[in-house]
């Protein structure tokens, strides 16, 4: 008899599933678990029941968080706490044998990078880690969670976590991307429209020709952002695109078992007719250059835009929190996204540090100065290689930007020193434009490396388009 | 972990959707160890100007609201990082239960580890919680897990759903890792299993 067709999740999660409970929840076994510094509280939690990591093969610690992007001296650190904070990750990990890519590991960087680009994250895998941004490990095909503290404990004593079966909705981007138009404005644009709650309670699989056609790192952006949509995870079937990008990376199977991890990844992908929760379902056309002007992700707009007026808003509630908005961010009603003058560019993090994005920064960089501080932090110590033997490096050197040697989370949040000011206006290509996530009274414009680049040499939000053909 | 049955204290109205855990807790506190100091970093931001005075604006800053230790907030509450020091610090600020229309999926998850008890309700009814809090400042909700009813000032009563096993946990003040390791065969013959197929997950 034939089963029910059924979706990627589901196949994923069905194979994870140890047993389910009289109140129906489900013990998910967990394949791959990444520890940052902020791992502490559920190491001392492990460590006060006198028990030690039940699978230190599947976990993999890497300092990314308070790890200096200026160089590893100790007065790089921001404080000495930032320094012990990272010299206890790195005790934790050898105390339990656990797979450690240390300081000066040249592997070492952004966790949500470093992972895809050791083949530590592969297709048809549960993957978790004390980060919300855990969701970017799903564009290969993974289901990949942010926990906290508390179950990050629980994964290291059980390697295992109790789950509610989340629901499932599709995300389907149909047509064509237009020229000029990135990963991250297509995540912004469907933020947008489907709210920063839209995915509450659901796994997303993003689908059609729009992200069929992305690559990987463009497809790393998509998933990255899919926690700021509210939900549980996002993901994308394995596809050519995939197998391309996993084989021959250091910790990929090879020989034999990647013919057998091969066949099994085939088998991932929807069936065709799989029933989904929920169904949305954009035109890629529609998706211009994006821009945030509030304090949520969800407060995104084309850069063709202006910014948004309260008064047009019914709801006493709504048109309360946009005033509140506006006042945070220093904006006037009505006035042109492109007129917002900016004092910082950062360009890294989870979401845009990659390869692919420092060569769109680099494209629009190359001739040009940047009129603004402008730093840029590689995702990973191998990035920071590759794009010094492109030459990347000295673009940014010549238009006078600040190119960072060492790797890490930096400017997105800041608590490793790298802060954007009070009242100082960053456009950034992170995650996150929440009031002070960049320092306190940090006011942060979300946007793509391009479009970054264009604030940097032109000192405001600018349609990178219309530098594109200079 | 303190079991959850019954509770009953003043609550605070919080209007705003999508209060994250970066308002909770600023990202700059998170590196400190769980100490005494861990209840004044809640809403730190939100609570202290930059030279560290009280706003006078913010509702928990209001002589009626300094004692609430329930919080009924609008839409997506917790969203955005998953820092587990979010709930630390509403925890030891003395909040036991957060109702709203949603929440942050892992602020969600994390509530359950520490006996904070997060109440969804539909948006209609959180904001007649929070127009009759503003009407009379300083009134109770007592939230009932054991019944599953949220009673609040004007007569207003509502009912919520909770998943079984998170509302056995809290009523019992269950450990995790502790129950988890009653399902040791299982888990057992789960990895013997897995790995025999290959290929490794």
């Amino acid at each position: 008899m034939a089963s029910a067709p059924r979706t990627m999740f589901d196949k994923i999660w069905e194979r994870h599933a140890i047993t389910v409970n009289a109140a129906g929840q489900t013990l998910l076994f967990i394949d791959r678990h990444f520890c940052h510094e902020l791992s502490f509280h559920a190491y001392n939690m492990l460590h006060a029941r006198d028990m030690s990591v039940r699978r230190p093969g599947q976990t993999f610690a890497i300092p990314d968080h308070y790890t200096p992007t200026t160089g590893l001296d100790k007065k790089d650190f921001a404080t000495k706490a930032h320094d012990a904070l990272v010299a206890n990750l790195c005790n934790n990990a050898r105390r339990n044998d656990v797979t450690l890519f240390g300081l000066d590991d040249r592997r070492r960087g952004i966790i949500h990078v470093v992972g895809p680009e050791q083949g530590i994250t592969l297709p048809g895998m549960t993957i978790v880690c004390g980060d919300s941004h855990t969701s970017t490990h799903g564009a290969l095909g993974a289901f990949a969670f942010g926990i906290g503290a508390s179950d990050v404990s629980h994964v290291l004593a059980t390697q295992t976590l109790w789950q509610p079966r989340p629901k499932t909705m599709r995300i389907t981007v149909t047509g064509s991307r237009p020229t000029g138009v990135s990963a991250k404005d297509i995540i912004l644009a469907i933020i947008g429209h489907i709210g920063a709650a839209g995915g509450t309670g659901h796994v997303i699989e993003y689908a059609g020709p729009v992200i069929e056609a992305l690559s990987i790192e463009e497809r790393l952006t998509i998933c990255n952002m899919s926690i700021e949509a509210g939900a549980r995870a996002g993901m994308i079937a394995p596809d050519e695109t995939t197998y391309d990008y996993i084989a021959g990376r250091p910790y990929a199977p090879a020989g034999e078992e990647w013919d057998t991890a091969l066949a099994f990844w085939k088998s991932l992908p929807s069936d065709p007719g799989a029933a989904f929760d929920r169904e949305v379902t954009l035109d890629g056309a529609d998706i211009a250059p994006m821009v945030t002007w509030g304090t949520s992700p969800e407060d995104a707009l084309p850069i063709t835009g202006s910014v948004p007026d309260p008064a047009a808003v019914e709801d006493e509630d709504r048109r309360a929190a946009m005033e509140r908005k506006l006042a945070y961010m220093g904006l006037t009603a009505g006035m042109k996204l492109s007129d917002i003058a900016i004092d910082k560019v950062f360009i890294g993090s989870c979401t845009n540090s990659r390869i692919e994005d420092l060569r769109a920064a680099a494209e629009i960089a190359r001739g040009r100065r940047a009129k603004v501080s402008t730093i840029i932090v590689p995702g990973s110590g191998l990035i920071r290689a590759q794009a010094e033997e492109e030459g990347l490096d000295r673009v940014f050197v010549e238009a006078g930007i600040d190119w960072r040697p060492q790797a890490g989370c930096s400017m997105c949040l800041g608590v490793n020193g790298d802060t954007v000011g009070p009242q100082e206006r960053c456009a950034s290509t992170s995650n996150r434009n929440f009031e002070g996530r960049q320092g306190r009274g940090a006011r942060t414009h979300l946007v793509g490396p391009a479009m970054a680049m264009a604030a940097a040499v032109t000192g405001r939000l600018t349609d990178v388009r219309t530098l594109a053909g200079d | 972990m303190e079991p959850f049955t019954r509770f009953t204290a003043i609550a605070a109205p919080m209007d705003r959707d999508n209060i994250d855990t970066d308002q909770i807790i600023p990202g700059r506190y998170l590196m400190m160890p769980r100490d005494d100091r861990y209840r004044t970093y809640c809403f730190h931001d939100l609570r202290l100007d930059d030279e560290g005075n009280e706003v006078a604006s913010f509702i928990l800053n209001k002589p009626a609201f300094r004692g609430a230790s329930i919080i009924v907030a609008a839409d997506n509450f917790g969203c955005g990082s998953s820092r587990e020091g979010a709930v630390f610090t509403l925890v030891d600020a003395g909040f036991r239960a957060v109702i709203a229309s949603s929440f942050g999926d892992i602020f969600y998850n994390n509530s359950f580890n520490n006996g904070l008890l997060p109440v969804v309700l539909p948006e209609d009814a959180v904001s007649a919680l929070r127009a009759a809090l503003h009407d009379r400042p300083g009134a109770e909700i007592t939230v009932d897990l054991e019944a599953q009813t949220v009673t609040g000032p004007g007569n207003l009563n509502f009912s919520f759903e909770i998943d079984p096993h998170r509302r056995h946990r809290l009523l019992k003040g269950l450990d995790a890792v502790g129950y988890t390791l009653t399902f040791e065969d299982d888990i057992e013959a789960f990895e013997r299993r897995y790995f025999a197929d290959g290929p490794l997950g």
